[in-house]
């Protein structure tokens, strides 16, 4: 018993000394933790400011050189701070503090909003005054101050010359292949199977009686992949209203909607059939993505359509449509941009058309001589894309300069 | 007349927002504000029509007693439903009865709809993976080596990790973004053919 008594004891004694011990330990302060104001870092020498270039006239460039203390000398500084005002005889508590920097960083560029009454407002036309602080372990600099500088907002954006160039080119392309299409020089367009699948699809569900499910995605009609699945939609209308069989489409927004409507409308009407065309056929179901999905799955496994078509904007609901589909042993042909679904249509789906692929699907079902131009003007960009990536990659490895990536951080000319 | 209004307004937006695009001044950011705002007017008033469909398909189904009909009887009490406990007089969106169907009818059956994804990938998977061809024996050697890759495997851990990265970051990331080239200039391609009137298929014609 004595044993026992004894080993509590020492139990009780080692737990008591630790605790005794953390309670030291933890009043003692750290002698690193403690905040020792050291001597203030040298202030940013030659602070410039100027106006924001290709802003919409609500923004100031600050630059400075470093502290000597940065990086060098004592190796105090920490950040910079950056300060505003509109009258440089303002007290220092009238000056704003606009942004924070970290050591190294030579320039800010302060954005302000366009509204008044904002917070960050920052006027236009109007004298600016800029100061900046080299500031250390609880310590600042002396200040810095620079200005007048006024924002003013730029007509043109310098940046974007590349894309400038690039649409050029693609519209001087563009219009040279739809002038050869209209002289009549054929233009070859490789095979899409996705698309000639179409009409196989729609001839078996005339065969077996049963409707055709044409779904345009979550996109709304400003999504490309949309507008590329109305032209589809549209011609398979049209053979629907031919093989007189029916065709359901569900939608997701109310205005693709409304636009879905008149594309099966007139491709019934094409047909000679626009009696056959019923309004009940297109209809809105929710804008809600997974509500959405409950209710096609639904129309899938009741209506046991014999094809389905996914084309346009699609994100996480793409399997569980496409399985559902899969149960319900219809034919499925999809496409989609989204790269992120293709391989989920890929591996549910009979057909899967490809990014571009959904987008050349008018052209190659229409075979106007516009539409094959813009598409053959597309296959010459991507071409002049791929052989201006290959001669710059040749050259980063051959010269071993940034010339990749260089020429976007700032203009170049 | 109905095709040729739309197809100007179209030609004219068209222009004006791809010049708005190069130009970053002020007078061309508020131009850029309204026509986003003009573009959530419009699809606010596209709403009452959506709802129109929703009602007049439900509506048609329960007259005509159409098969499975009481489907649209729940679509049509649900949605009027909700529409009645969001009025203010019941306490609005924040109200408590609204609350309570949102918290706990709708959001989880909106996530037993998402959580039918993982079930759906492991048979996707299963159809994708059978071996019999060599590109799906490919298939199956890639996606065996990356689910590996998440998994302890001892000895074979760094190996089967780098083999993982360098398919994730070589081959996979060459594919995506060959793709996202096609991608981005058929959206311009898309894009030219509606503003100078080449595509209409969104007049209802193509």
């Amino acid at each position: 018993m004595k044993y026992i008594i004894l080993l509590f004891l020492t139990c009780l004694s080692l737990c008591l000394s630790q605790a005794l011990l953390a309670q030291t330990a933890s009043s003692d302060p750290p002698a690193e933790a403690a905040l020792v104001p050291s001597e203030p870092p040298a202030p940013p020498s030659n602070v410039r400011v100027s106006d924001l270039a290709n802003d919409d006239g609500h923004g100031i460039r600050v630059t400075w050189d470093l502290s000597p203390d940065d990086g060098a000398g004592r190796s105090s500084v920490i950040s910079y701070d950056i300060y505003r005002t509109l009258n440089p005889n303002d007290p220092d508590s009238l000056w704003k503090k606009v942004g924070t920097v970290v050591l190294g960083v030579r320039t800010y560029a302060d954005r302000g909003e366009r509204e008044p009454g904002s917070g960050s407002y920052l006027p236009k036309h109007t004298n600016l005054y800029y100061r900046v602080y080299a500031v250390g372990a609880g310590v600042r600099s002396a200040v810095a101050t620079a200005g007048p500088a006024q924002a003013t907002d730029d007509w043109f954006n310098t940046m974007k010359v590349p894309e400038l160039i690039f649409c050029l080119v693609f519209l001087v392309l563009t219009v040279r292949f739809i002038n050869m299409a209209k002289k009549g020089i054929d233009l070859y367009v490789r095979p899409l199977a996705g698309i000639e699948a179409i009409d196989e699809a729609i001839g078996r569900a005339t065969e077996m009686g049963k409707p055709i499910l044409y779904v345009l995605g979550i996109g709304t009609a400003g999504d490309i992949a949309t507008i590329a699945s109305f032209t589809v939609l549209g011609r398979v209308a049209r053979k629907v209203a031919e093989y007189q069989t029916s065709m359901i489409v569900p939608c997701c927004d109310p205005v693709v909607m409304t636009i879905a409507q008149e594309t099966v409308k007139t491709g019934y009407a094409d047909a000679g059939r626009p009696d056959a065309y019923k309004e009940d056929s297109v209809y809105y179901v929710t804008s809600q993505q997974f509500p959405f999905v409950a209710a096609v799955n639904g129309t899938i496994l009741r209506e046991k359509p014999a094809t389905n078509i996914y084309l346009g904007y699609f994100a996480a609901e793409s399997l569980l449509l496409a399985e559902t589909g899969v149960l319900a042993g219809s034919i499925q042909i999809a496409g989609t941009d989204q790269v992120s679904q293709l391989p989920f249509f890929v591996v549910a789906c009979d057909y899967t058309l490809l990014g571009e692929e959904l987008y050349a699907a008018s052209a190659y079902l229409g075979r106007e001589p516009l539409l094959l131009g813009t598409l053959k003007a597309q296959d010459y960009l991507k071409a002049i894309v791929l052989v201006c990536m290959v001669a710059l990659l040749a050259l980063r490895m051959i010269t071993g300069a940034d010339v990749i990536s260089k020429p976007f951080d700032a203009p170049w000319w | 007349m109905k095709q040729q209004i739309p197809l100007v307004l179209v030609f004219v937006f068209g222009v004006l927002l791809a010049i708005q695009y190069f130009v970053p001044s002020e007078p061309s950011q508020r131009f850029y504000e309204v026509a986003l705002d003009g573009l959530t007017v419009i699809g606010i008033f596209a709403m009452v029509l959506g709802i129109w469909s929703q009602i007049h398909v439900g509506y048609n189904k329960i007259k005509r007693r159409a098969e499975d009909w009481q489907y649209s009887v729940v679509t049509l009490v649900s949605m009027f439903g909700m529409a009645f406990c969001g009025l203010s007089f019941m306490g609005g969106l924040n109200g408590p009865i609204f609350r309570q169907l949102y918290n706990n009818i709708f959001i989880p059956i909106q996530a037993a709809i998402f959580s039918l994804l993982a079930f759906y990938i492991a048979s996707a998977s299963y159809r994708a993976f059978r071996a019999r061809s060599a590109v799906s024996t490919v298939l199956l050697v890639a996606a065996l080596l990356l689910m590996l890759r998440v998994i302890p495997t001892g000895p074979l851990a760094d190996p089967i990790n780098q083999i993982g990265s360098w398919m994730l970051m070589v081959p996979n990331m060459a594919a995506k973004r060959a793709i996202l080239i096609g991608v981005g200039l058929g959206s311009v391609a898309t894009a030219l053919k509606i503003v100078l009137g080449i595509e209409r298929s969104y007049l209802g014609k193509d």
